[in-house]
């Protein structure tokens, strides 16, 4: 019987011929935490006998989620972790560097790879061919100190996609879209595997954002095959000695087939105050927005923010709109700069927010007044996700978001760009 | 682990995320528990931190935990004094957090279960009788890698003692 991806990447790891249901325990190749996980984290790591980590160069710890810091007792906690990381060794990424999933696509993951992060949007990296998961502090703690961790081998879902995306219809629409279609729970423990013509076709920054929700169907990851698109994108972030070309096999078992033709796909929202209540854009005109938040680990890659600029362009946000951009890394921010697209989105009545995980999460740059609604190209709708459980929190496209901030309601990029 | 768990049953619904058991904006208390776990299922309930008691049990549906992977979630239902959750299914990093906190997660049916209902679990027999309408129902058995962590009171501990992975 042949290998799904997952279980091809764990057989090899784990040095053990593993299948679906199998309890493996795997090396890992990269483990991370972040600053709102970081601290109990690195508390459970010096809880452990062991107290050095097991690779402190393939271990980074990322301050992005309430970065720069906007109170004390953060501040305290970013303290902590600079201290750790200077007697640890491990890598540092501070306030400005970018939200770490960006961090980890540009600069640390690679296809084939095992990756472990304290952040339940770890699953981005399977953009990239890697195995990557979220887990708890404790679980990540004990993965830097011994260097690896357990794993039940999970059953795959082949999501097949056929076709070719309509104008503004994108990633974001697709996975929004299946999310509907399964519901919040419907790959729990499971992995979301993707592939098809319109997948061969699809650049590494549409596979990030598709990963990066597998999680709100609850797998464990979200993964891709590894490429010539992976090639070419790790060869321009300088990484070409990383590519490897990766697969599953042809006789690979699933445990599901879901097909969906990217034609008949258009631009769709996740309403409150869960990702799984999906409706298509244009059904949803009657929704006026006070915030459009363009920017996370979802959809705030360059390629998010040229789409933002193309739209905003000689056009001006709705006056009762606020309009906050952030790009996920510094990087996106210098590239976006030296491109003008930071410039015309400033003169279309955007904010532009420091690389980091900015509103999404409520902690500063974006809490939402008391039912207020924002427009999201983030991941989550939770109730009391954007720091007040009186606000509603609509997600969608970039291009869905931008063209939204023009109109101030809901509106369907198709028909306002037409 | 042998003891027989007693409390009064905690309803909630389906899809309790991370964000209602421990809300992002407190981010900031996160280095000061004792603060934090005040505001245990706030956004849920608000005056759940108040009333729960030590042995009593959070109930949910479908898919408890989902959302973030921060383990301060299970951390704080335990520092409650919450002795199991039991819900009909668990999203996948809140449900290993849990059992790496030594928090009991059961899976099972808990429709006939209402706010209020005493409950005795004994975790080692897989029952759990409601005392209150005098019905007993099962659970899932927990897998035995993960019963093994538990046994131990969690992660940390478990790694302690065996130096490794024991799986």
């Amino acid at each position: 019987m042949g290998k799904t991806l997952s279980e091809k990447i764990l057989s090899a790891k784990s040095g053990v011929d593993a299948s679906a249901g199998d309890i493996v325990v795997s090396p890992v190749d990269l483990v991370f935490v972040q600053d709102t996980t970081g601290p109990l984290t690195v508390r459970q790591f010096k809880a452990g006998r062991k107290q050095t980590l097991a690779a402190p160069d393939r271990t980074a710890l990322f301050i992005d989620h309430a970065a720069p810091s906007p109170n004390r007792q953060l501040s305290n906690d970013h303290m902590f972790l600079r201290e750790f990381a200077a007697e640890s060794g491990c890598l540092l990424f501070d306030a400005g560097s970018g939200v770490c999933h960006q961090l980890v696509a540009e600069k640390l993951a690679n296809p084939g790879d095992v990756i472990v992060g304290a952040d339940s949007h770890t699953v981005t990296a399977g953009g990239l061919g890697a195995f990557a998961t979220g887990m708890g502090s404790s679980d990540i703690a004990v993965a830097m100190s011994l260097g690896k961790t357990w794993f039940r081998v999970p059953e795959s879902f082949r999501v097949a996609v056929t076709g070719n995306f309509s104008k503004w219809v994108e990633a974001k629409d697709l996975i929004i879209y299946l999310i509907g279609l399964i519901g919040a729970d419907g790959a729990t423990y499971k992995a979301l595997e993707f592939g098809g013509e319109a997948v061969d076709r699809m650049p590494v920054s549409q596979r990030l954002t598709i990963a990066n929700m597998a999680v709100e169907a609850g797998a464990k990851v979200g993964i891709f095959p590894s490429d010539h698109i992976t090639r070419d994108f790790l060869k321009k972030q300088g990484r070409a000695d990383k590519y490897k070309a990766l697969q599953p096999d042809r006789d690979a078992a699933y445990e599901r087939q879901i097909d969906i033709e990217a034609n008949r796909l258009e631009p769709m929202v996740s309403q409150p105050h869960t990702v799984d209540n999906t409706a298509p854009a244009r059904t949803l005109s009657n929704i006026k927005i006070n915030q459009v938040f363009i920017g996370t680990c979802t959809n705030g890659r360059l390629e998010d923010i040229a789409v933002a600029s193309h739209i905003l362009k000689n056009r001006k946000k709705h006056p009762s709109v606020r309009l906050l951009v952030c790009p996920a890394s510094g990087r996106v921010l210098t590239d976006a700069m030296n491109l003008g697209y930071i410039k015309t989105i400033i003169e279309a009545g955007g904010v532009i927010l420091p690389p980091g995980c900015a509103a999404c999460l409520g902690l500063h740059q974006g809490v939402l007044g008391d039912g207020e609604v924002c427009l999201s190209t983030a991941n989550r709708n939770f109730k009391g996700r954007m720091g007040n459980p009186e606000g509603l929190i609509y997600l969608a496209s970039t291009a869905t978001a931008a063209a939204s901030a023009i109109t101030g309601r809901i509106t369907d990029p198709r028909e306002a760009l037409s | 682990m042998g003891a027989v768990l007693k409390g009064r049953a905690f309803k909630f619904g389906n899809d309790v995320s991370t964000d209602l058991i421990i809300a992002g904006k407190y981010a900031h208390l996160r280095s000061n528990l004792p603060e934090l776990a005040k505001h245990v299922m706030e956004d849920a309930s608000p005056d759940f931190a108040k009333k729960v008691k030590p042995g009593d049990f959070i109930v949910g549906g479908s898919n408890f935990g989902l959302g973030s992977s921060r383990e301060h979630a299970p951390l704080v239902i335990k520092m409650a004094g919450v002795s199991a959750v039991l819900a009909k299914s668990f999203a996948r990093i809140f449900f290993r957090n849990a059992i790496n906190q030594g928090l009991p997660v059961l899976i099972c049916d808990t429709d006939r279960i209402v706010e209020g209902d005493k409950l005795e679990v004994s975790l080692d027999e897989g029952v759990i009788k409601n005392v209150t309408k005098k019905e007993q129902y099962t659970f899932t058995k927990i897998p035995p890698a993960m019963l093994s962590i538990l046994n131990e009171g969690g992660l940390i501990p478990y790694i302690n003692k065996y130096g490794d992975f024991k799986i």
